[in-house]
C-alpha cells in the first residue's frame, strides 16, 4: 500500500501564556498513513493528539518538518480531498439536516439533481432519512454527530479525519457509532484517521494504532491489529482484542503517569 | 392564544376602557383628551381624507432610510471590527458609554451644516441606532464556536463566504436584538427631530396641532405612531420567536 499522508520530522511549538513562552506541543513526529487504511492514534490527555490532527488537516502550519498529502505539501491551508469530523457539535443550527449536509456541496460543480441524489444517499447511509427536514436542536447528540459525519461524507473525501467524534456519547452509542464508521469506511474506500483517548475504541476500529507519548507528543509505538476488512463491534469478543488493548495500555501507562505528575 | 396573551390584551383593553369611561363621564375634559373611540374615528377620517399622507410618507421613508443605513453600516462595521482586535479594544468602552450621549444635542449643528432638509433627521436616527447594531453584531460574532470556524476552513470557504454563510447566520438571533433596537431608535430619532424643528412629517404635525389645540389631529397621529411601531416590533418578535424555537433556544 502507498502512503497517502507522510509526516517527516514534524513539530509544533506554540507561543502561550503571559509573558509569551514557547510550548513544545508535539514532535518530532515521523509516520505515514497508507491509502485506504484505518489508522487510530491514542495518547494521554494533553499530549497533542488534536494538534496532530490539525497539522494534517492544514488548520495549523507546522513549526518544523514537512507534511505531505498525496505528494503535495500541506502548509496551513486545508487541502482538497480531506474531511474532518470534530469532537464538538459542528452542525449548523439555522439549517435543517438536509441543508446541513448539502452545505458541503454548495461550491461544487455538480448539477442540482446529482447534489440531491448524493445528499439522499448519504442521509440513508447515516440513517437519518426520516429526519431530513428536522433542525439540529430537535436531534440527540449522537444524531447531530451523524449529521456532521454525513456532511463530511457527501463531499466524498479521500481522507477522513475524526477528532474524538464519539467523545460526548455514551458507551453503547459509541459502540454502535463505531459499527457505522466501519461500515462507512468499507463502503467509501476512504482512508480514516481517528484520534481517540479510548483504547478499546482504537483496538476495535483500526488496522494500525499509533501510540503517542506525553507532551511533547511523539509516536512511540505503532501496533498492527491484523483485523479482516469485514468486521464490526463484535470483534471485542476475540481473544486478540484483549491482548492488543493490553499492549496499548502497557505502553501508555508510563506516559499517562507523566501527565499527572508521577513520571 | 396563550393565557398570558389574553391577560396582556385584557390589561391594554382595560386601560382603554377606563380612559373611555373617564372621558365620557367628564373627569377628563375634551380639551385635554378626546375619548378613545373619537380618536379612532378621527384617525379613520384622517386616513380617508389623505390630508396627512405627505407627512406620513415623509416620516416613514426617513425612518426606513435611517434604519437601513444603521443596519447596513452597523452589521458591516461590526463584522470588520470583530476581525480587527487592535481597533476594537480601544472602541469597546466608547460603545459602552455611547448611549450616555444625548445625540439630539447635535441636531441644531446638523441643521446648520446640512440645512433644514431630511438629512439631519435621518442622521440623528442613524446615529441613535447604529451603535446598538454594532454592539449586538459583535456580541453575536463573539459567540461563534471555534469549531464552526474550523469547519469553514476545512470546507475551504473564503473569508467573505464564511461571514455570510457561517458566522452571521449563527449570530442571527443576536443580530435581531440589534435590529429591534435600531427600529425603535429610527422612529425616535426621526419623529423626535421633527418635533424640534422640521418642515414636515408626523412629529412636526403633532407639534403643530398641539400648538393649535387641534386634538382631532394630534391624538390620531399619536395613535398612528403607536400602531406603526407596535406592528413593526410585533412582526420582528414573531420572527425572533420562530428563529429561537428552531434552534431550541426557548
Amino acid at each position: 500500500m502507498t502512503a497517502q499522508v507522510r509526516l517527516e520530522n514534524v513539530g509544533k511549538t506554540f507561543m502561550t501564556g503571559r509573558p509569551p513562552a514557547p510550548l513544545h506541543a508535539v514532535g518530532p513526529i515521523d509516520f505515514e498513513i497508507r491509502k485506504g487504511e484505518f489508522f487510530a492514534v491514542v495518547g494521554p490527555s494533553g499530549c497533542g493528539k488534536s494538534t496532530l490532527l490539525e497539522l494534517i488537516a492544514g488548520l495549523t502550519p507546522p513549526t518544523e518538518g514537512t507534511i505531505e498529502f498525496e505528494g503535495t505539501r500541506v502548509t496551513g491551508e486545508a487541502p482538497e480531498g480531506i474531511g474532518v469530523v470534530f469532537q464538538e457539535d459542528a452542525s449548523l443550527a439555522w439549517l435543517d439536516v438536509e441543508g446541513n449536509i448539502a452545505f458541503g456541496l454548495r461550491r461544487s460543480n455538480l448539477d442540482a439533481d446529482e447534489k440531491k441524489r448524493r445528499v439522499r444517499d448519504v442521509l440513508k447511509l447515516v440513517g437519518l432519512s426520516d429526519f431530513a427536514t428536522s433542525y439540529p436542536a430537535q436531534l440527540s447528540g449522537g444524531m447531530r454527530q451523524r449529521v456532521c459525519i454525513a456532511r463530511t461524507l457527501v463531499m466524498q473525501p479521500r481522507l477522513i479525519l475524526l477528532d474524538e467524534p464519539f467523545g460526548a456519547l455514551d458507551q453503547q452509542t459509541r459502540l454502535l457509532m463505531g459499527d457505522e464508521i466501519l461500515r462507512l469506511w468499507r463502503e467509501t474506500s476512504a482512508t480514516v484517521f481517528l484520534i481517540t483517548h479510548a483504547l478499546d475504541e482504537a483496538t476495535m476500529l483500526a488496522d494500525r494504532i499509533g501510540v503517542m507519548s506525553a507532551r511533547p507528543g511523539r509516536i512511540i509505538d505503532v501496533v498492527e491489529t491484523n483485523w479482516p476488512r469485514e468486521r464490526d463491534s463484535r470483534i471485542v469478543e476475540r481473544p486478540e482484542f484483549g491482548s492488543i488493548t493490553a499492549r496499548l495500555w502497557h505502553t501508555l501507562r508510563a506516559e499517562s503517569m507523566k501527565t499527572i505528575g508521577r513520571g | 392564544m396563550s393565557k398570558v396573551a389574553w391577560y396582556r390584551i385584557a390589561v391594554v383593553g382595560g386601560i382603554v376602557a377606563l380612559l373611555e369611561v373617564l372621558c365620557l363621564a367628564g373627569f377628563i375634559d375634551k380639551i385635554t383628551m378626546p375619548a378613545p373611540h373619537i380618536i379612532v374615528r378621527d384617525l379613520f377620517r384622517m386616513v380617508v381624507s389623505g390630508r396627512m399622507n405627505g407627512a406620513i410618507a415623509k416620516t416613514l421613508s426617513n425612518t426606513a432610510l435611517a434604519l437601513g443605513l444603521a443596519l447596513g453600516v452597523g452589521i458591516i462595521a461590526g463584522a470588520l471590527l470583530h476581525r480587527a482586535r487592535a481597533l476594537r479594544d480601544p472602541l469597546d468602552p466608547l460603545f459602552a458609554t455611547y448611549y450616555a450621549v444625548p445625540v439630539f444635542a447635535f441636531y441644531p449643528f446638523f441643521i446648520v451644516v446640512f440645512g433644514l432638509g431630511d438629512l439631519p433627521q435621518v442622521l440623528i436616527a442613524f446615529m441613535l441606532g447604529v451603535v446598538a447594531v454594532i454592539v449586538n453584531t459583535l456580541n453575536g460574532l463573539d459567540r461563534v464556536p471555534t469549531v464552526l470556524l474550523k469547519t469553514a476552513r476545512i470546507l475551504r470557504m473564503s473569508p467573505a463566504d464564511t461571514a455570510l454563510r457561517m458566522t452571521l447566520p449563527f449570530a442571527g438571533p443576536y443580530l435581531l436584538t440589534g435590529i429591534k433596537l435600531a427600529v425603535a431608535y429610527a422612529f425616535i430619532g426621526v419623529i423626535g427631530s421633527e418635533f424640534i424643528m422640521s418642515r414636515g412629517g408626523i412629529g412636526y404635525e403633532i407639534s403643530f396641532a398641539y400648538a393649535n389645540f387641534d386634538n382631532a389631529t394630534m391624538y390620531p397621529l399619536i395613535l398612528l405612531i403607536l400602531i406603526a411601531s407596535v406592528a413593526v416590533n410585533g412582526a420582528l418578535t414573531v420572527w425572533e420567536q420562530r428563529l429561537l424555537a428552531r434552534r431550541g433556544m426557548r
